[in-house]
């Protein structure tokens, strides 16, 4: 199926719902006085356009736009997983203090621009597609995490992730002219079949692809693009450095998924992928991989700050994630989809007790949990012990189900990826330590008299027991999530 | 009984719930309704002891549903010869354990709550037959024990507590490495550990071509094995991981002191025994034999020598669980009936000897609140009861014959004599050793002049002896007539042996 432009908006509603709700929030925002009225509507539309995405999983796969950006269901997960994320995100900056102080109509704006932003990134077959989706997510965050107004931290962090976020897309964009140098075209299909007739310079090609993977590391947040983040997820407003943590991540996921399999390799019997030859791009994958979740778990154990050190466990969780790539199958891949699902749920609740915590006592330092489960905050404690423990990988939560996904997948390829399992072995006991001591300062640490009980808000349990149930439950039974995940590895190539 | 075991080890389950739900101002409420939770799987443990057909070598009370099909894994749970006696050790620990925390007086329900929790982890830890399963209660173990060790345990508590973890977390996660190679090399791929035995030739014996596996003449299942014995090893605890027990033990409450030496270490060694050995029998044929025996022996001397240096009586006998379950591994490594036999009897009572040397720590230390040794003196004279308990656990852990600890020592030693003379005299060098500590302490702490800071001592109270009197009598009535453990074990343990014996070059 490849159409044309009137055509190819029948299966364009999610955008369209997006786009026209982004338009009335603006007109609302002039109408409307109030924070839950622009939140509401906001609301609205993102669960308009997840039926609207799920509606179109009928839908025959297909080119839409001429070429431009493709419908199949890898596409329609990633849509799905950024609009749960949206979703989750509103409902944190209703109950956040911080958001309370900001505009409230450019702020729901921006969010749902991005989160637009990742539906392109999520579905563009074509490089350019690729470029200007990927700087319409940029743009928008740039602004959103700048977006505190009299705090130096979030100005500074804005700047930092702009200076970061230019660089790399210059690189990458540069990259991206050297393959239409070498192929003559922009489109996915395209550049596959010159890449699989002609010779071309294999040293030229690795330096192209290693000049792109900086713009979709940088989203990712793989070494040695990381490090923006540790300031951006400390000085953005929180419930958006959860929405960053694991939406952007999971759209740069998609984004270099869909250009490195489908786009550049070639898929082989039993579920494999071959590269072209002569071109160690998994090796260098692996290596990276390596680097990040180390870099990453090392980094945050001196961390004094709990949104600077689940940003360093971020980088390594993307670390984990790189894992899935190197490995070039099939199993690895559906294991990326499961973990990024399993790594919003809990990333977000993790954010989700931290803004609960910073409502009460203005405080985002760990020394300020200090006895927090003896403080009258015992539920928000006990669920953040789930999810920390989940993202260390422990059973019985869906952390670990994640995990031993992504073990499985390394270890059947066998030889050299079983050092990359044992890196991450590793890994895992270290992240154990800067996770725990969270839970040490909350249920540990007797509370010293300066420390104050802590009142929270019932808006945000409503958010939290579900989150953590899910936590729980998806590690004990998680059929479904692993059918729907191996049912979204269908891309379109032809 | 239908799903007999399902029912013993979420029974405890259930009761974490229940405790969860009362209001908790209410301590004595939670207290005794987490004793009623733990009295079903006592009474199921008692029935399944009178219902285990000991002739019978294979797995018993057999309970098999598909968990997550697609990935071959199942909830598959059962009773061997291997698994029975851990499994009545530990409905039996965790009923008194419950009445050894009744002193607990900080966030009580949290404290039952965690407990009850631990108990379903142990108990599925034991009857599971499917890998994934078992790993799944083998971690969930884990976070309790960290919560009960870290909130209600001494000043160092929070160091012991994570040290504990990530120790065993290491051990868990090369484990986790070790199923998925197990899994993918079965046919078709599974976590079903009776089809994993079934298959235990398929591996072949090709070292791996890669130094320094090539040198050692590794193959793939000698790497298997090594993975899963560090995970092991470190829950025994064998020498050179064994530094997390001393602390861990000193800074947990008493019951958690006993559920640890009680049950948790013995994990260690079940593992070996039901994974280590029948999955991969030509790697322990290689392995095992020396090597096990060998660490077992410095096990039982090192420990014995750490614990006479000692001054704090519960790191004393905490390190004499080191040496204690070196018998096991010596026992183990022989290959021999008495050897294999005597092992397993040696776990089950050095779970109830250990058990209650630990309460009897604690009822020294919820008295004086010291558990310095040279700090008494005189014991005798005030606490003669307590003394006289004391001293039956004492001689019982030295082996005195009567008491059943002699029992599986020397059919330890039997066993290893066979095969290993050197190891064989080197353990029971290790007797000596212990009936010195032991009988130092006790002239140290009961006998000799009276402390006049102590002459007020309460005597042992109603509630610790009923915590202490049915290991007591165990010990003595095992020490007599240890066919009653023995009888039930000695099939499937038989078969184990001759699955290893074929492979051995002697």
């Amino acid at each position: 199926m490849d159409l044309n432009n009137l055509a190819s908006l029948n299966f364009f509603y999610p955008e369209i719902v997006l786009t026209a709700t982004i338009l009335v929030l603006i007109v609302v925002d002039l109408l409307v006085r109030g924070h839950r009225a622009l939140a509401t509507v906001a609301l609205i539309g993102c669960l308009g356009a997840l039926v609207t995405t799920f509606d179109l999983y009928s839908a025959q796969p297909g080119w839409l736009f001429h070429r431009m950006i493709v419908l199949d269901n890898f596409s329609l997960f990633f849509k799905v997983l950024a609009l749960v994320a949206a979703i989750l995100t509103i409902w944190m900056s209703l109950g956040s203090n911080e958001i309370g102080q900001v505009h409230q109509g450019e702020y729901y704006t921006l969010l749902l621009t991005s989160t637009l932003g990742m539906f392109f990134m999520a579905s563009s077959s074509n490089l350019l597609t690729a470029y200007l989706s990927l700087e319409l997510v940029s743009l928008t965050s740039y602004a959103l995490t700048g977006f505190l107004p009299h705090n130096r931290r979030s100005s500074e962090a804005a700047l930092k992730y702009l200076i970061y976020g230019g660089v790399a897309s210059g690189t990458m964009i540069y990259g991206m002219s050297w393959i239409f140098g070498m192929t003559g075209s922009l489109d996915y299909a395209a550049i596959h079949q010159a890449l699989a007739q002609e010779q071309m310079g294999k040293v030229a090609l690795f330096m192209a692809l290693i000049f792109i993977m900086a713009g979709f590391g940088y989203k990712i947040v793989f070494v040695p693009f990381h490090m923006w983040s540790p300031d951006v997820y400390e000085g953005a407003p929180t419930p958006f450095t959860a929405f960053l943590s694991v939406a952007s991540n999971a759209a740069g996921l998609a984004i270099m998924m869909r250009f490195f399999f489908p786009g550049i390799s070639r898929a082989v019997a039993g579920g494999d992928w071959a590269f072209v030859s002569g071109v160690e791009w998994p090796h260098v994958i692996l290596f990276l991989s390596m680097i990040t979740m180390t870099l990453g778990n090392l980094s945050a154990l001196n961390q004094k700050n709990l949104k600077r050190m689940l940003a360093y466990s971020g980088i390594a969780h993307a670390g984990y994630m790189l894992m899935g790539l190197a490995v070039l199958t099939n199993d690895g891949l559906s294991a990326i989809l499961f973990y990024t699902v399993v790594y919003l749920i809990m990333n977000v609740g993790a954010f989700l007790v931290v803004l609960m915590i910073a409502n009460a006592t203005g405080d985002e330092d760990i020394d300020s949990y200090r006895g927090l489960a003896w403080r009258g905050a015992v539920i928000p404690a006990a669920c953040f012990a789930v999810f920390l423990f989940s993202l260390t990988g422990l059973p019985p939560f869906a952390g670990f189900i994640g995990k031993f996904f992504l073990f499985a997948a390394v270890l059947k390829e066998g030889g050299i990826f079983v050092i990359l399992a044992l890196v991450a072995i590793v890994n895992t006991v270290i992240s154990l330590y800067y996770y725990a001591k969270v839970v040490k300062t909350m249920f540990l640490d007797d509370p010293s008299p300066s420390d104050k009980a802590i009142a929270l808000g019932a808006n945000n349990f409503a958010l939290l027991i579900p989150l953590t149930a899910l936590t729980i439950i998806l590690g004990i039974y998680f059929s479904p999530l692993v059918q729907y995940t191996t049912q979204s590895l269908r891309f379109f190539v032809k | 009984m239908e799903n007999v075991l399902t029912y013993m080890t979420f029974i405890p389950l259930a009761g974490m719930v229940a405790v969860l739900l009362l209001p908790s101002k209410s301590h004595e409420l939670i207290r005794w309704v987490s004793a009623a939770f733990t009295v079903p799987p006592l009474l199921m443990a008692v029935w399944l002891y009178a219902n285990f057909d000991s002739t019978q070598a294979g797995f018993q009370f057999i309970e098999k549903e598909p968990w997550i099909p697609a990935y071959n894994i199942q909830y598959f749970v059962g009773v061997d010869g291997v698994s029975i006696s851990m499994v009545l050790l530990t409905a039996l620990l965790c009923f008194l354990c419950i009445f050894a925390s009744w002193g607990i007086e900080k966030a009580v329900k949290g404290y039952f709550a965690l407990f009850l929790l631990l108990d379903t982890g142990m108990m599925g830890v034991f009857v599971a037959l499917d890998f994934f399963l078992f790993y799944i209660f083998w971690e969930v173990m884990l976070l309790p024990m960290y919560f009960l060790i870290g909130i209600w345990g001494g000043p160092r508590r929070e160091y012991a507590a994570i040290k504990f973890f990530l120790y065993t977390l290491f051990g868990s996660v090369l484990m986790l490495l070790a199923i998925l190679a197990l899994y993918f090399t079965s046919e078709p791929n599974t976590f079903d550990m009776t089809v994993l035995m079934a298959q235990a030739d398929r591996y072949g014996t090709q070292p791996l071509p890669f130094w320094p596996l090539n040198e050692l003449g590794w193959g793939f299942q000698h790497a298997v094995w090594m993975a899963l014995f560090i995970g092991f090893a470190i829950k025994i605890p064998a020498f050179p991981f064994h530094t997390w027990l001393p602390d861990a033990h000193v800074e947990a409450p008493t019951a958690i002191s006993v559920i640890l030496a009680g049950v948790l270490l013995k994990m260690g060694t079940y593992g070996i025994l039901r994974i280590n050995y029948p999955m991969l029998p030509v790697a322990t044929a290689d392995l095992a034999y020396w090597f096990l025996g060998a660490l077992g022996a410095w096990n039982i001397i090192y420990g014995a020598l750490c614990a006479m240096a000692q001054k704090d009586l519960k790191k004393l006998v905490a390190y004499s669980s080191v040496s204690h379950m070196g018998y096991v591994m010596l026992g183990m490594a022989s290959f021999t009936t008495q050897g294999i036999n005597g092992a397993v009897l040696q776990m089950f009572n050095h779970g109830t000897i250990t058990g209650m040397l630990f309460l009897l720590v604690g009822v020294v230390y919820d008295r004086a609140h010291h558990r310095d040794i040279d700090g008494f003196g005189g014991l005798a004279a005030i606490m003669p009861l307590y003394t006289g308990v004391t001293a039956l656990a004492f001689f019982a852990s030295m082996g005195l014959p009567g008491l059943s600890g002699f029992i599986s020592e020397v059919l330890v030693l039997l066993g290893s004599w066979q095969k290993f003379p050197v190891l064989a005299i080197l353990g029971a060098s290790g007797v000596v050793l212990t009936a010195g500590y032991l009988l130092w302490t006790i002239q140290r702490m009961y006998l000799g002049p009276t402390n006049e800071k102590y002459k007020t001592l309460p005597e042992i109270n109603a509630r610790e002896m009923f915590t202490l009197v049915p290991l007591g009598v165990i010990v003595i009535v095992l020490g007599v007539y240890p066919a009653l453990v023995l009888d039930l074990l000695r099939a499937s343990l038989d078969q184990l042996n001759q699955t290893i014996i074929p492979h051995l070059s002697l």
